[in-house]
């Protein structure tokens, strides 16, 4: 086991690497000169060289990855060009208030994809698995930013119970635990759970009816086991693949919950990656997706290996 | 990026039972067609999308209003009003011209990206499967790198370094598709290249390419275009999201996305309207779910 975890953080780093490498060159993806975005277009060609050695970038390009990739693993991504306020920390502001959404949203999505998935992977052909089928099917074709549309005209503009934007009262940035506060979250997390409950579903459904086919299932009941003792056969073998998708589908909730974070102006990294890419702030854009980027490739390892240290099926050599 | 994040556990497991891979004999394509022919929902949905592709390719013919001729006075219709049977927008522009007009760069932005990356991702994982050794390894760790991005994330990311527009979009979003349409290949091709058959084409003296060809790409075609019917869904919903997010086509284009995105403005004063062209993105992705899925079963294929 200690082999195939060592040899598992060995792989990761490469990919880490890589996945850095992709995010420094996304500032020579951008149009023109990084520094167009700092200085005035009639600024005088001085200034610019200067701004541009202040910046570093005069250097070749290798010399700027390492220097970046030097201060980013001691968490130094810069300071935004918009602003002037540290990266790091406006990242992490934005990561914790994205988190909040992103696990309320697996809890939400994960308990009801694995309870409808079962029920469906059980039921086959039934009433409650097309029903199971049909919520999976819709939770990933709908587009989840047209669904925060619906329900904010549904909860606020018709009904009006329930905030349409915002993190709690006017625009403070002061979260509390509290119902006025809470109550924010309720559109948002509802409708970033819909793609991990659909996938999750969908999953578990498959997932479970692959194993009730299988022939050790049949022995198990034949041996006289109830219903119960069954399931939890079923639920142990299910355990690897299962836990796989919802880790992934975690990471998507952090990854992918910029276009939700727009509709409802949630202050997470969504809105901080939008504004970034408005400003033309490259450090920022940098700085937010190596960081969640980065968050991603290391909950895939965690998963694997959690899938490893659970499933006796996988050799660990 | 739904279905695509499903497929990412799907293709991450080995491939089912190799022996499945065979070549498909005439009497199978029969037993598609006929399994296909008995499926409701997998009809009626290629008939919803004929329908929308046809009416965006021939809108001109369909309906008689200009899609970017705004009125000032008749600016957020309700839908039902006489003369604009869907409203009209914040701009006063006709409803039904803009969201049959908007299918012309919604469904390009959807599909041509899953297309190109059809080509070159098939390319990459064809060549790195049937090479397979160092080859294999250069490719398909590349690959891995930009599969560590979440989708939405890499698709934001590129066309937000890029800039806004119609190619940029197009550019992000093939950069997204390739690697998962890459690793699902490379996974059909190695455990096809393995195969008895390929090995007795091999021992009979047929060249490579022509293994290639006829062994290869005759099983690796099958389940890639599944693949790539439920990739148009995710494709179709990034790309409207994209422009949702000022990063797709420009105004006053009409695109189901951009559309969505200005009339957000507009739900306090006309919800229905508002909402209207989201349902043409949910349509349309949940068609091509729908259908890939029916293919997948009348073709027998596990991806």
């Amino acid at each position: 086991m200690l082999l195939y975890l060592i040899r598992r953080l060995v792989y990761t780093i490469p990919i880490a690497l890589g996945v850095t490498l992709v995010v420094f060159s996304l500032v020579h993806l951008a149009p023109g000169d990084p520094i167009s975005a700092i200085a005035p277009a009639d600024a005088p060609p001085e200034v610019v060289e200067r701004l541009k050695k202040d910046y570093g970038y005069d250097k070749p390009l290798p010399i700027q990855y390492g220097i970046w990739l030097g201060r980013a693993i001691v968490g130094d991504l810069g300071a935004s060009v918009a602003t002037g306020e540290r990266v790091a920390a406006q990242v992490m502001v934005a990561v914790s208030n994205t988190f909040m959404l992103a696990v309320a949203a697996a809890l939400l999505g994960f308990s009801l994809g694995l309870l409808l998935g079962f029920i469906a992977g059980y039921s086959q052909g039934g009433a409650l698995d097309r029903l199971a089928t049909g919520v999976a099917v819709t939770g990933i074709s709908v587009p989840h930013y047209w669904l925060g549309m619906v329900l904010v005209i549904i909860f606020s503009v018709e009904l009006g119970v329930l905030p349409a934007m915002g993190m709690g009262e006017g625009s403070s940035a002061e979260w509390k635990w509290d119902w006025l506060h809470m109550r924010s979250m309720v559109l948002p997390v509802i409708t970033l759970s819909v793609i991990p409950l659909g996938i999750v579903t969908r999953t578990v459904r498959a997932t479970v009816a692959d194993i009730l086919s299988q022939e050790y299932v049949q022995a198990l009941r034949a041996k006289g086991l109830g219903d119960r003792r069954v399931l939890v056969h079923v639920a142990k073998n299910a355990a690897p693949t299962v836990l796989a998708v919802l880790g992934l589908q975690f990471g998507y909730l952090l990854g992918g919950s910029i276009l939700i974070e727009t509709v409802f102006s949630w202050p997470g990294t969504g809105f901080l990656l939008n504004n970034a890419i408005f400003r033309r702030d490259i450090p920022v854009l940098q700085g937010t997706i190596l960081v969640l980027a980065l968050f991603f490739v290391l909950l895939n390892m965690l998963v694997d290996l959690m899938q490893t240290a659970i499933d006796p099926r996988i050799k660990r050599s | 990026m739904a279905d695509a994040a499903a497929n990412f556990v799907r293709i991450a497991e080995p491939l089912g039972p190799a022996t499945e891979l065979s070549v498909k004999s005439r009497s199978y394509w029969s037993s598609v067609l006929g399994k296909l022919r008995r499926d409701p929902v997998t009809l009626t949905c290629a008939g919803i999308l004929v329908l929308i592709f046809l009416s965006a390719i021939f809108a001109p013919l369909i309906i008689p209003a200009d899609p970017y001729k705004t009125s000032m006075i008749r600016r957020l219709q309700a839908v039902g009003s006489p003369g604009n049977l869907l409203g009209t927008d914040e701009l006063g522009r006709d409803m039904i011209a803009r969201l049959i007009y908007g299918g012309r760069l919604s469904l390009l932005m959807g599909t041509l990206p899953v297309i190109n990356a059809l080509l070159i991702g098939g390319l990459l994982g064809v060549t790195a499967g049937f090479l397979g050794g160092r080859v294999n390894m250069l490719i398909m760790r590349t690959i891995d790198v930009f599969y560590a991005f979440p989708s939405v994330l890499l698709a934001i990311a590129i066309s937000g370094a890029l800039g806004a527009g119609l190619m940029n979009s197009i550019v992000a979003l093939t950069i997204v598709f390739i690697p998962p349409v890459a690793r699902v290949s490379e996974a059909v091709t190695t455990s096809v290249r393995g195969l008895d058959f390929v090995e007795a084409a091999r021992a009979s003296g047929a060249r490579s390419w022509t293994i290639i060809r006829v062994h290869i790409l005759g099983n690796v075609l099958g389940p890639i275009f599944i693949y790539a019917t439920g990739l148009i869904s995710v494709s179709i919903i990034l790309a409207s999201g994209l422009s949702f997010l000022g990063l797709g086509v420009k105004p006053p284009e009409p695109e189901w996305g951009l559309m969505l995105n200005t009339l957000r403005q507009s739900i306090w004063v006309n919800p229905v309207v508002a909402a209207l062209p989201g349902t043409m993105i949910f349509l349309t992705s949940i068609c091509f779910n729908l259908m890939s899925d029916g293919l997948r079963s009348a073709m027998d294929v596990k991806l």
